[in-house]
């Protein structure tokens, strides 16, 4: 399991985040094209490929088939832990 | 040099033709018997003379992983060039067509993926400043 906090701690990681959570459900073709055109990122698709799987592995990114093509989803719950951990509001946890 | 003809790999190429012609709107060019199968060919009613796809019968070993694995990752085999993609989305999705990627603005195009029915994806691209 990757650490959540070393899987954000990338530029193109919190990108791909950005773009997933703009718009769930996309194919690495769909990520890569987006972060190429809308963000200038040159990485290469394997490149974006082995992102997608530390963010898969620190579990903010799922997957699931649909028909023959494979989707990404963002999964934001292991965000929750670091707001646990230090929270905004001057609230006492529930 | 001119570019006169690309090829896809269609899985049954009568449903094909169905497809490119009645769903996408492209017109028979070469439907010539060619043993158990044909040289099939289509063309764009906007240009009858410019480049010809052929779909081309996917029986070889090698083209079912090789079309497995762009179909996984989302990646279209052939870009269609159309007037505006978000009125083909609407009027695609009508008649039952399904796109992995809908219409994106992705700068300079707008840009969408779909499913051709015959094992590829197809991107339509509609440049924002004509070429």
């Amino acid at each position: 399991m990757t650490d959540v906090f070393r899987a954000l701690d990338d530029e193109t990681r919190r990108l791909i985040l950005d773009e997933l959570a703009a718009r769930d459900g996309q194919t690495l073709f769909e990520i890569c094209t987006t972060l190429t055109m809308r963000h200038g990122v040159g990485s290469t698709r394997q490149a974006i490929s082995q992102h997608l799987a530390v963010l898969e592995d620190a579990g903010l990114v799922t997957t699931e088939r649909r028909g023959r093509t494979k989707l990404h989803h963002f999964d934001p719950t292991p965000l929750d832990a670091v707001a646990r951990r230090w929270p905004t509001t001057g609230k006492a946890d529930p | 040099m001119r570019i006169q003809l690309t090829s896809i790999y269609v899985d049954d190429q009568r449903a094909a033709l169905a497809f490119y012609t009645d769903v996408l709107g492209f017109t028979t060019h070469h439907d010539i018997p060619l043993g158990d199968d044909f040289w099939l060919t289509v063309v764009s009613p906007d240009a009858p003379d410019g480049p010809e796809l052929l779909l081309e019968p996917s029986g070889h070993p090698a083209v079912k992983p090789y079309r497995d694995a762009l179909v996984e990752d989302g990646i279209p085999l052939a870009q269609f060039a159309v007037d505006d993609v978000e009125s083909e989305y609407q009027r695609l999705t009508g008649l039952g067509v399904t796109f992995t990627q809908p219409p994106t603005d992705i700068g300079p195009a707008v840009v969408a993926v779909l499913d051709d029915t015959c094992g590829n994806l197809i991107q339509l691209i509609a440049p924002k400043t004509p070429a």
